[in-house]
């Protein structure tokens, strides 16, 4: 018996950028492929990831909203937007604009995610392979 | 839901905080059709119990008379399954799994772009509910490792017949797997892992 069979397909255009690009005037360090992506630098709509950790600089002001409020008290550790969308039910883009506004109101700080750079960083791939083996 | 009460949100057991160091964390994307198991290889490797994020997508339609202003747009949910892996104090891993309808992960933007790299997910039975799949990731130029999920009832061939049916050049590691065990499912994410390493070493990522 043969299995059915596929044909292959081929980059459509040079690829995709990342979506959070290195912070302007950062040095480019051409052996990084995976690099923490800059922070939101101003109040403007930060780019959030499914993975950014985000963490409660401080607990909720009596101004704070009820799903605000529930935010802080979520992430006194740090916890990724994916798992905050999860345990508070809310779409993911739901939940950035939440974080948003806690970005702005200096509430809470978000730590960006490492995303996938043209350029390799092998000391990150082998720290995941050796945290993979301790698995 | 209720947000009022502090009581009725669920949040995460004090054993599975993140500890304060940890700094940034990395994803990987798991696909592949029905029912392949994608589910359960984020359950067998995940630190928490795995959760459920969802988002909307819209999407234009595809209309047959192009009526500018009046296109048709079309709203569907995509939830995904995800769990964690705490790799150092400082760096976190994460899993999700994307069921339902493939072309829909593909509109949720940063899922793959900002993926380390992808599993595919393979049914020997299913070879075909792959095909889409592969060719997407291939478009996109997200690196990715294809897993053979052995189910006892499925026909068996041998990788390189599986890799020609796939059309895959030789780089590109296919191993087969049991994800209900998670030394297996650790081993798959090694390969993936050991995969984006070569990349580095020929310098031809994407
Ligand atoms: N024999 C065998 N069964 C498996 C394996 N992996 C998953 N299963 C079983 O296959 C069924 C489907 O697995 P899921 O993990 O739910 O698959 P899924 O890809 O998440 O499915 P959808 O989300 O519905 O697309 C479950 O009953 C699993 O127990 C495997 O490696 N071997
Ligand atoms: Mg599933």
């Amino acid at each position: 018996m043969t299995p059915p069979r596929r044909t292959r397909r081929y980059p459509r255009h040079e690829p995709t950028p990342p979506p959070k690009p290195a912070k302007e005037g950062e040095e480019k360090n051409p052996e990084r492929l995976y690099v923490v992506a800059g922070a939101a630098e101003d109040g403007a709509r930060a780019a959030l990831d499914l993975v950014t950790l985000i963490v409660a600089r401080a607990e909720a002001p009596p101004s704070a909203t009820p799903e605000q409020a529930a935010v802080l008290r979520l992430c006194t550790a740090p916890l990724s937007v994916a798992e905050l969308s999860a345990y508070l039910s809310l779409p993911f883009s739901a939940m950035t604009v939440l974080i948003t506004e806690l970005l702005t109101a200096e509430l809470v700080q978000a730590r960006a995610p490492i995303v996938r750079q043209a350029v390799p960083d092998r000391s990150l791939l082998e720290a995941v392979m050796h945290g993979l083996q301790r698995l | 839901m209720d947000f009022n009460g502090s009581d009725t949100i669920p949040g995460p057991r004090t054993e599975d905080h993140l500890p304060h160091t940890a700094q940034a964390a990395a994803k990987i994307v798991i696909v592949g059709g029905f029912g392949v198991g994608k589910t359960t290889m984020v359950g067998s490797v995940s630190e928490i119990r795995p959760l459920t994020t969802e988002e909307t997508m819209t999407q234009a339609g595809v209309g047959v008379d192009d009526n500018y202003g009046s296109e048709t747009k079309t709203a569907t949910t995509v939830a995904m399954d995800f769990g964690r892996i705490s790799i150092t104090d400082q760096l976190v891993l994460y899993l999700f799994g994307t069921p339902g309808q493939q072309r829909f992960w593909f509109l949720w933007n940063g899922l793959f772009e900002g993926a380390l790299g992808a599993v595919v997910l393979v049914d020997t039975r299913r070879l075909e509910v792959s095909f889409d799949v592969i060719g997407r990731l291939e478009e996109r130029g997200v690196p990715f490792v294809v897993a053979i999920n052995s189910f006892p009832d499925a026909p068996r061939y041998p990788i390189p017949q599986l890799r020609t049916a796939l059309d895959l050049t030789e780089d590109i590691p296919m191993v087969e797997c049991d994800v209900r065990r998670r030394a297996s499912s650790r081993d798959v994410l090694l390969t993936l892992m050991r995969f984006l390493h070569s990349l580095t070493m020929t310098g031809s990522l994407t």
